[in-house]
């Protein structure tokens, strides 16, 4: 009991030295939940990915379009359910900064398949009917301030020329990972206009979303669609939603892996001030440990007070810097939106930060506390400074 | 009179853990900063000897990439006709349509990315001069042959010379290995355009691009292209697209870095004042001894600064040098406005060097500077009296 309450006198003690160390494991600490919550945001579309859903696309690569005649076919195999299409629409909202994703897609399956979009009804019905109308996710809107009933101009990266849509429908996620801050509108607003100035681009579909019966089918299904189409000029690849995402992630890994390393150097620099701190009081305070050694405490309860201290410095950092993370990420989401769409930390970030406190502290002490135990008594209390 | 400088490392040196922590500490954090900085300077610099500034990029209006342009033959051969085009010595003039379509390919430690296949011209080469041929020959025309770039070979499966590719690929031999530098060329497979556009099925070029006469007026040809109406095209000189490519990575990068290293100078700056605040209540009666002798308290604030500046400098020294290996390292990623592979170094300039330096120095006064204002306004006698 005794050496608690010395612990929590000796941890502040030196008040300033103390502060600034839990400030600086406050920052250390909100940097990595940053760090890994870009992280987990990276891979948060993979979480929200339906086992029930399957992706086809041109076997070249996404960037090739597959002939819309594949819809019927794709339907008549076993265990698809549904089939619905779609094309990256690449549109700039008056500039280039204003990025986010727009498609077009056959809207009715669409929005069946994504049972995770909420819509209120009567906003979807008059989507639905509207040819030029648009549904966008309620994050969109508030990014720009978007009423329902809005005409809003895309300029066409991909298809030439300035689209006008109309906002009809706002939808918003089940849970939090869902992307809020999706456009898509019409697929035959799209073909129709094609059909007009671009037939060669007409009736072209840049991938097939299937939804499946059970998703235990979802490899011989996938199997069976890839070997309708073999041979043929426009060979498909057919993978779940899943692993189609996966696939994307796994372009961009480079940058996952630079922020990963990144995150690991914040711990060591953590580490350092932490020792330091640790290293500056011990050495003041070789005299006491003489003292309490002359006492008759035991290298290990010596240890032990050292120890407490460097815990109770790192874990108090970390409170701070766990509590400062969350209107962190609002600020980071606000600056980066056009990267990440979804910004939220996850709960195992924080346990991870408590957890690299408590081995932060514990190793801050290691070299410290072994110093003070070694010490000869006498030596200890001759020592001055 | 001033206290020695003598004064100020030895302090250091005989407080060799507590430096070392402090230091390093820092270290990090510099090494942190310059290898964003590199990082940045790396794609800039790739993209920007990707372009030449005397070329010209013909897209189709609206597109901002080359995949999502399309020029049709009609457009490209009305393009010909400009003025101001260069023309070689052999007389060709220095123009090429080209084709630019993405294909999945496998990388060597699994999953797959984007890979640019680039049809090209007989003149692409010529307007190209940083693409040397540095095994094997270039492609012939009109036959199933292809070029990659060495970044390529490095990172994708069966890219040597007699590999083939898979899908709409598969009879196409790999007869050449480019070496584009430091370019995006590097990532890129190069080919026939017309064959490539047979293999595809595409009947529109990509881009068109040519060299500008020396001298000859740039906005007179831009004013042709885009405001003709049956062109519905842009003219961008090279160097200006290929940045432009760059440009939200490089956003991406720039705030994610600034960030990082805020936040970690942070973690640092308070590094290395705890250091300082103990150096300080550690040496009270020195301080006191130094202003019994004489020396001012403005000689007093310069070397307990002196003391916390060599720590910065000591942080930074040892930050720059390990980022310095940094450049041995070659980054490959997707690119998202090309959607394509790209791969480009951590590029150490003189720039970048001076900037962490400094960037280090300043961590080291501003953790320096309120501790040695505390030392700097002792009393001389309490000074004296404490143990």
């Amino acid at each position: 009991m005794i050496l608690w309450k010395i612990i929590f006198k000796n941890a502040f003690r030196h008040k300033l030295r103390t502060a600034l160390t839990v400030l600086a494991v406050a920052v250390a600490i909100l940097a990595f939940g940053l760090l890994r919550t870009v992280i987990s945001t990276w891979y948060a579309s993979v979480e929200t990915s339906s086992a029930t859903r399957l992706i086809t696309r041109n076997a070249v690569s996404i960037t090739f379009p597959l002939p819309l005649s594949y819809y019927s076919k794709i339907r008549q195999v076993d265990h698809v359910e549904m089939v619905s299409y779609g094309n990256w629409f690449g549109g700039i909202y008056i500039t280039e900064e204003n990025f986010f994703a727009n498609f077009a897609v056959e809207p009715e399956t669409y929005l069946e398949l994504y049972p995770e979009y909420l819509i209120d009804e009567d906003q979807r019905s008059s989507f639905l009917r509207d040819r030029r109308g648009f549904i966008a996710g309620r994050q969109l809107v508030e990014r720009f301030g978007w009423e329902v009933g809005d005409i809003v101009t895309l300029e066409g990266t991909i298809y030439p020329g300035n689209w006008e849509f109309q906002l009809q429908a706002v939808y918003r996620g089940r849970d939090e990972n869902v992307d809020e801050s999706q456009f898509f509108f019409h697929w035959e607003y799209l073909n129709e206009t094609l059909e007009e100035t671009d037939p060669a681009m007409a009736d072209q579909v840049g991938y097939y979303l299937v939804g499946i019966t059970d998703p235990d089918m979802a490899a011989q299904v996938a199997g069976e669609i890839d070997a309708l189409f073999a041979n043929s000029p426009a060979e498909t690849i057919t993978e779940t939603e899943e692993s189609f995402v996966l696939g994307f992630i796994s372009m961009t890994e480079t940058i996952i892996e630079v922020i990963r390393i990144v995150s690991l150097v914040v711990i060591v620099i953590i580490l350092a001030v932490v020792a330091n701190t640790m290293a500056m009081t011990t050495r003041e305070r070789t005299g006491e440990y003489a003292v309490l050694k002359t006492l008759g405490y035991s290298g290990g309860q010596i240890t032990f007070l050292i120890m407490g201290e460097a815990l109770i410095i790192s874990l108090c950092g970390a409170l701070l810097g766990i509590l400062l993370t969350y209107p962190a990420a609002q600020g980071f989401r606000q600056a980066l939106r056009a990267f990440f769409p979804t910004f939220n930390v996850q709960p195992d970030t924080i346990l991870i930060d408590l957890g690299i406190a408590v081995i932060v502290g514990i190793a801050a002490s290691l070299i410290p506390s072994r110093q003070a135990v070694r010490i000869r008594i006498a030596e200890g209390l001759r020592r001055i400074g | 009179m001033a206290v020695p400088i003598s004064y100020s490392i030895r302090s250091l040196w005989t407080r060799r853990l507590t430096t070392v922590l402090t230091a390093g500490g820092m270290a990090l954090v510099v090494f942190v900063f310059a290898a964003v900085l590199m990082l940045a300077e790396g794609l800039r610099q790739t993209l920007v000897q990707t372009g030449s500034p005397d070329n010209l990029v013909i897209l189709r209006k609206g597109a901002t990439s080359e995949v999502s342009s399309a020029i049709e033959p009609e457009k490209a051969a009305v393009l010909e006709s400009l003025p101001g085009i260069a023309v070689d010595e052999g007389g060709e003039t220095l123009l090429a349509r080209e084709v630019v379509v993405l294909i999945a390919l496998d990388k060597r430690g699994g999953g797959s990315s984007n890979v640019t296949i680039r049809g090209i011209g007989r003149e692409s080469l010529a307007l190209r001069p940083q693409v040397r041929i540095v095994q094997g020959r270039m492609p012939r025309f009109g036959v199933h042959e292809m070029v990659v770039g060495e970044s390529l070979v490095r990172r994708f499966r069966g890219m040597g010379i007699g590999g083939t590719l898979p899908g709409a690929l598969k009879d196409w031999r790999i007869v050449g290995v480019m070496d584009a530098g430091n370019t995006a060329f590097n990532s890129e497979i190069w080919a026939d355009a017309e064959q490539v556009m047979q293999a595809f099925r595409r009947e529109a070029y990509s881009i068109v691009i040519f060299r500008l006469q020396h001298g000859f007026p740039l906005h007179r040809v831009s004013a042709i292209v885009e405001n003709d109406p049956r062109l519905t095209l842009q003219a961008k000189i090279e160097t200006v697209f290929y940045l432009e490519q760059s440009e939200a990575m490089a956003r991406f990068l720039r705030i994610l870095g600034i960030t990082l290293t805020v936040i970690f100078s942070l973690g640092a700056v308070i590094g290395a004042m705890i250091t300082m605040y103990s150096a300080v209540a550690n040496r009270t009666r020195e301080i006191g001894t130094l202003r019994a002798l004489g020396f001012r308290r403005r000689a007093i604030l310069l070397s307990f600064l002196a003391e916390s500046l060599f720590l910065g400098l000591a942080g930074g020294c040892i930050g720059i040098f390990f980022a310095s290996f940094m450049q041995l390292i070659t980054i490959s990623t997707l690119n998202f406005q090309s959607f394509s592979e790209l791969a480009f170094k951590f590029t150490l300039t003189p720039a970048i060097f001076g900037q962490s330096l400094a960037f280090a120095l300043l961590m080291g006064f501003i953790g320096g500077v309120l501790p040695a204002f505390r030392a700097s306004r002792m009393n001389i006698v309490e000074a004296l009296r404490t143990s």
